[in-house]
């Protein structure tokens, strides 16, 4: 049985997150915002309220999200990055 | 308890300043500011900033590419350098024309590359999805097994399921149901499913939220705690 076939995440996915969530538009506007306070440290879930709820209940919302914080994490070094060159 | 959870207006995270400029940027790292300056100002000094964005979001493009590679074993490496080219050059155009929108509420550098990231999730999503014809019925019902259960959770969960089952067929709209079953049952995309249906990915999670609050709603009118596993858990 695959993770997705467990009747629980089943039922989590049919039944979304029941909290109040943002939508895909204001999440995709706050993600880089809520990818550096994560990263930093900060309270980012109080920072954008509804975050959280809605990365639970939008796979696709879900895989941007750790594509951005992955790819952040791993510029720690900086290379690369700089406005100079 | 409540079982309707609505989607937060965007002024509850802050106010709304994604479609006018921002005249002022107090968090603006010194990194983030340079990267504007050169931007905003003229002559070969933006250009080569311009080619440097572009190497970035190349690269994020490609990281998203190296992600979901296993995933595309179909696709030749070149055509997905390809992809991720055309992701980057999608993506620097939305970047230089939103300029003036940058808040500085995060780095530069992680702003412009979520613009990367999705111009290559939505080409590959759909490229995964090329040619497939998308499963529409709930045949995946079948398919969740509760093997691994014990019996009482096995039977409550049984039960929870046939509740939900005729709760689709009950409550939901013809394309609230189609919607719900493609995306929370049959694993398609998204971006797939809208594209397929002509629509956007936030009209599609809108009806998505809406049939969901609605399965809610029938769950305690039946008596039963309307939250996901994963909640109650929690």
């Amino acid at each position: 049985m695959t993770e997705r076939q467990r009747p629980d995440r089943a039922l989590g996915r049919l039944l979304g997150p029941g909290r109040p969530e943002v939508d895909c538009e204001t999440c995709f506007d706050e993600l880089d915002r809520y990818v550096d306070m994560q990263l930093a440290g900060a309270d980012a879930d109080a920072a954008v309220p509804g975050l959280a709820e809605h990365l639970a209940g939008c796979p696709a919302c879900r895989e941007d999200f750790e594509s951005l914080r992955d790819l952040v994490a791993g510029d720690s070094d900086g290379d690369g990055i700089s406005p100079a060159g | 308890m409540t079982t309707a959870a609505p989607i937060l207006p965007r002024v509850a995270t802050r106010p709304d300043r994604s479609e006018v400029p921002c005249p002022d940027r107090p968090a603006l790292d010194s990194e983030s500011r340079e990267w504007l300056r050169q931007l905003q100002g003229g002559g070969a000094g933006r250009d080569a900033a311009i080619a440097r964005l572009h190497a970035l979001l190349v690269r994020a493009a490609a990281f998203e590419v190296s992600r979901r590679r296993a995933s595309l074993p179909q696709v030749r490496g070149n055509d997905l350098d390809d992809l991720a080219n055309q992701a980057a050059d999608d993506a620097l155009v939305s970047v230089l024309r939103r300029l003036d929108h940058f808040r500085g509420a995060s780095r530069f550098t992680t702003w412009a590359y979520k613009f990367a990231l999705l111009e290559a999730a939505v080409r590959l999503r759909k490229l995964a999805w090329q040619g497939r014809e998308l499963p529409l019925e709930p045949e995946a019902w079948a398919t969740v097994s509760s093997t691994s259960m014990t019996p009482p959770d096995r039977a409550e969960h049984a039960e929870m399921f046939e509740l939900v089952q005729r709760g689709i067929a009950e409550r939901l709209t013809p394309h609230q149901r189609t919607v719900i079953v493609a995306l929370a049952l049959n694993d398609v995309p998204i971006d797939v499913l809208a594209d397929r249906m002509g629509t956007t990915r936030g009209a599609l999670y809108k009806t998505l939220h809406d049939a969901r609050r609605k399965l809610r709603t029938y769950l305690a009118e039946q008596g039963h705690d309307p939250r996901s596993p994963s909640e109650v858990a929690t």
